[in-house]
């Protein structure tokens, strides 16, 4: 033993994993997210790895980050730089050495810095001789696949599978600093490698050899904790936003009384929604993995006609595909639910990395006026609430309706709060019931809704479809003014939402020399900026809009309540477009189109350049 | 339990729209016929159409109807049957609907084998946009949109389902109304997806495409009917036959021909036999090609809920919530 010093405490640490993508970076990740969320932290991850499955090894461009924000208190984002980088190889450390904090721990597996590894991520001489890194950072080199190697000696493993488990090394070598338990990694290797009894014990050597390797080395000085953080009282799990996304959409379909339906095609970043799904089966959840995006939401269409609700996931380049479908389903007015987990566009873009830049697609990408409510979770946990939402709009209203969420919180985790099933209030779904004279497009006088007829009820058998109809009788019409009144009350219909909407939140003074306005993920960063500025004295307040479309109708007042209005989007600014039209304000706005969130500094940089 | 329906119980009160003249007339009335007979309760009936003449069917049958979008109608049949097994579902698609826009739909729905009955109204051309060739079209047609004659070669709709992997698959004629009727009971007796080809005619931009086939007087030496368990016999007198020989079909007198077999799960005949050219020597076969059972999509996803929740049991909100690994904080 070399130290004998308590664990100093800590209120928040960073870390990101980064290594090859096939390095195993997201699972130690994860792996730590849930150990800290168990430990009662708040946390918040973002995961951020390339589009190939394979890259070829070594290379920058095939490096995949995991970084994790675990904290003693309420946090919002993952964070912007890191306290602690592990780098796997050299390409790792090229790539994610800038956001290491000074004075950060740089972990690095000094096996993989040689000649070959270091071509190939561009070096001609190792980084790590470089005297700047020494001082700068607290620089741990460490051999993590002799380590390895050496750690499973004696279950029989081959040096080559052996290697596999250095990330677990890696991992058990970061809980002894950070006073982590290895209970629940070991809980969830044992279940996972239960039919591999070799390599569960490999793994199970190599995470003990970590903590023994940080315990007894001089490499890493310090232990710490980080006390759990105040959370709201309650049952908490650890949820990526599509897992929360998928529970979302269960529990809604169930608070409905409607059976679900998925129609799904895979897509990046929006596949695990199928597949989370796809496991709900004794839910009577239905899944379909169509043949195409269109066949997706056709066969979601069909199944909202015959009485289930009808949900397809994808990401922008499948809207684009189903858009011409969601015109049926608005023409129909039928309920739906389309989701779009946004990534980078246009055309395939970046796949994995995300982005803001599908809402004008949201609102308008259909061809003729085909309003369409548009609803955006601002957190990985919001996904759920959002999820469950947009499903009562989308009955209520007998509409489609789109949720957008993003790669940033559908990938990324944090802490969600399991609600009370008293506060998930039922909204059983009205389906029209046999009567004489049937009238398909007769509507609610309050939601302007048409009743939902599902085949097999007798009486009320009546044809459908994308020709413009009379209202009331549904009968195809194509005389002029029909088509006009028709228009006008499919956009009412949508309208009349916003009145069901809570007033919204204005965090901090409610007028002032600065509202800044966001939706979305850049929910967390915004509003830690706009916290740090207020801590400044400055006039700045922060309002989120999680309702995109029919805009909030409180929203005007807000916006004219302050001075200036700043729109912060991961895209060239189209929510600015939409205010500024809507409202005629002078609002301006700041763009960040890189495929990656937020940084809160960033964002706070830019409100001080208004003032 | 009897319906007694009549045929005029599936007729809407909508004004039919097609023109004076066209196939699609007698298909309704001999589909409405069919719909009758079934002893299905109405309002179980759902017709899934795309876009194109065809497709306004659903609004002229008083059963439940989704006229949907171009090519797009077994994508959303599919969703209607695998949600909603009970229900009884057709498509009613064209040349154009089924086998242009919508030929990735029609071949994924029969792969599957989502219990449906899909007639496919083949005119060879397009009519509702007045008038282009269509993936049927023979080589050399010439329309508005090949002014000197179309270069491309046609699907064959019968090879195309068998190669989809269909379970049923079979051909009629608009014009031979006790055959049509038939061959669509048959379909629909088929518990599986069910392909039925009509050839039907446009009066106004493919006038006669099948004359030479199906015209009384020469259609007995033109056609032969496929029926299982019968003999391949063709001509006036029903005095010709087929048989498959090493060498391929062979036309022999009627007393050797072969017995149809339309329930050979391997569809290597059903293949050859539907080779044959219209102008060649060979008769065109029209009836059942194809009816080999299997087990349908539909069927198999709700006994896979049933079997994964007896296994599991029944989902709920608290086990929803509840499930995987949990923590609390403060006082719960």
């Amino acid at each position: 033993m070399t130290q004998t010093a308590q664990p100093t405490s800590l209120d928040e640490v960073v870390i990101r994993f980064a290594g090859d993508s096939g390095d195993g970076m997201q699972l130690v990740g994860n792996q730590f997210s849930n150990t800290s969320a168990l430990a009662g932290n708040d946390l918040s991850t973002f995961p951020d790895y390339p589009a190939e499955i394979r890259a070829p090894v070594g290379t920058t461009f095939g490096v995949s980050g995991f970084q994790v924000r675990f904290a003693s208190k309420k946090i919002h984002t993952p964070g912007d730089h890191c306290d602690v980088l592990v780098a796997m190889n050299p390409a790792a450390f090229k790539v994610h050495v800038e956001a290491l904090k000074p004075g950060g721990i740089l972990l690095v597996n000094t096996g993989n810095f040689d000649g070959k590894n270091l071509k190939k991520a561009g070096y001609e001489t190792s980084p790590l001789e470089d005297m700047r890194y020494k001082e700068q950072f607290n620089l741990v080199e460490i051999n993590l696949n002799t380590a390895v190697i050496h750690a499973v000696e004696g279950t029989g493993l081959s040096s080559k599978d052996a290697l596999r488990s250095k990330n677990i090394l890696a991992l058990g070598m970061l809980y002894w600093v950070y006073s982590r338990s290895l209970e629940p990694t070991e809980q969830w290797l044992k279940e996972k490698f239960s039919k591999k009894p070799m390599v569960l014990e490999a793994n199970l050597k190599a995470l003990h050899a970590g903590v023994k390797i940080a315990e007894n080395s001089e490499l890493l000085q310090t232990q710490h904790t980080i006390a759990p953080a105040p959370l709201e009282a309650g049952a908490y799990k650890n949820l990526m936003g599509n897992a929360a996304l998928s529970m979302g959409l269960v529990a809604g379909a169930e608070l409905a009384e409607l059976p679900l339906f998925l129609g799904s095609y895979p897509i990046t970043p929006a596949s695990d929604i199928l597949h989370y799904l796809a496991r709900y089966k004794n839910y009577g959840v239905v899944t379909f993995q169509a043949e195409d995006e269109i066949a997706a939401i056709a066969a979601a269409i069909g199944a909202s006609f015959s009485g289930s609700l009808g949900v397809t996931a994808t990401s922008g380049p499948g809207i684009a595909l189903k858009s011409e479908a969601m015109g049926l389903a608005v023409m129909t007015e039928l309920p739906l639910l389309v989701i779009n987990v946004q990534r980078g566009g246009p055309s395939t873009g970046l796949p994995t990395k995300t982005e803001q830049a599908d809402l004008l697609q949201a609102l308008f990408g259909r061809h003729g006026e085909c309003p369409v409510p548009v609803i955006a979770p601002y957190s990985s946990s919001d996904c759920f609430h959002a999820a469950i939402e947009a499903i009562k709009m989308a009955v209520q209203y007998m509409t489609p309706v789109i949720l957008l969420s993003d790669a940033s919180i559908a990938n990324g985790a944090e802490p969600f709060l399991i609600p009370d099933l008293d506060s998930l209030e039922k909204f059983p779904a009205q389906k029209a019931k046999t009567e004489e004279n049937f009238m398909p497009y007769r509507r609610d006088e309050k939601t302007l809704a048409r009743p939902w007829a599902v085949p097999g009820t007798p009486g009320l058998e009546h044809r459908i479809g994308g020709l413009e109809k009379s209202d009331g009788s549904g009968d195809i019409d194509y005389s002029p003014k029909n088509h006009e009144t028709m228009v006008g009350l499919r956009n009412d219909k949508v309208q009349r939402i916003a009145n069901t909407y809570a007033p919204l939140a204005v965090y901090g003074e409610d007028q002032g020399d600065l509202l800044v306005v966001g939706w979305g993920s850049t929910y967390g960063a915004i509003r830690s900026a706009v916290r740090n500025a207020q801590s400044n004295g400055q006039s700045v307040s922060h309002v989120h809009l999680r309702n995109l479309w029919p805009l909030p109708l409180d929203l005007q007042d807000i916006l004219k309540s302050f001075s200036k209005v700043l729109i912060p989007e991961m895209n060239s600014g189209q929510l600015l477009r939409i205010l500024r039209s809507e409202y005629l304000i002078d609002a301006v706005g700041y763009s960040k189109i890189q495929g990656q969130p937020f940084a809160t500094q960033e964002i706070y940089d830019h409100i001080q350049t208004i003032f | 339990m009897s319906l007694s329906y009549k045929k005029k119980d599936f007729v809407s009160d909508q004004d039919v729209r097609w023109c004076p003249g066209c196939g699609d007339y007698a298909i309704l009335s001999a589909a409405q016929q069919v719909f009758a007979k079934l002893d299905i309760p109405k309002e179980n009936f759902v017709v899934v159409s795309g876009i194109g003449c065809s497709s306004r069917f659903p609004y002229y049958v008083n059963t439940f109807g989704f006229h949907t979008i171009h090519g797009r109608a077994p994508a959303i049949a599919s969703g209607v049957k695998i949600a909603n097994p009970d229900l009884d579902v057709w498509v009613v698609t064209g040349d154009g609907d089924a086998l242009s826009i919508g030929g990735n739909h029609i071949i994924h729905a029969a792969r599957r084998n989502v219990n449906m009955t899909v007639l496919l109204f083949n005119n060879r051309i397009y009519g509702l946009t007045k008038g282009q060739y269509s993936p049927t079209s023979d080589p050399g047609t010439k329309t508005g949109s090949t002014p000197y004659g179309s270069l491309d070669t046609p699907f064959n709709p019968i090879t195309l389902m068998l190669g989809a992997g269909a379970g049923f698959v079979a051909r009629t004629v608009d014009t031979q109304i006790p055959h049509m009727k038939s061959v669509i009971e048959a379909a629909h007796a088929y518990q599986g997806f069910s392909f039925v080809e009509i050839l039907q005619n446009c009066v106004i931009f493919a006038d006669k495409v099948f004359e030479h086939i199906t015209e009384k007087g020469i259609r007995d030496s033109r056609q032969v009917n496929l029926m299982h368990g019968e003999p391949l016999v063709y001509g006036n007198d029903l005095e010709k036959g087929l048989q498959f020989t090493a060498d391929g079909l062979k036309i022999v007198a009627a007393d050797q021909a072969d017995t149809w077999d339309a329930q050979q799960r391997d569809a290597a005949k059903a293949y050859q036999i539907c080779q044959s050219q219209e102008n060649g020597e060979f008769p065109v076969p029209i009836g059942i090609f194809h009816s080999v059972e299997r087990a349908t999509l539909d069927a198999q996803v709700h006994a896979q809920i049933a079997e994964t929740t007896e296994k599991l049991g029944k989902g709920s909100l608290t086990s929803l919530l509840q499930s995987g690994e949990i923590w609390n904080v403060g006082e719960k």
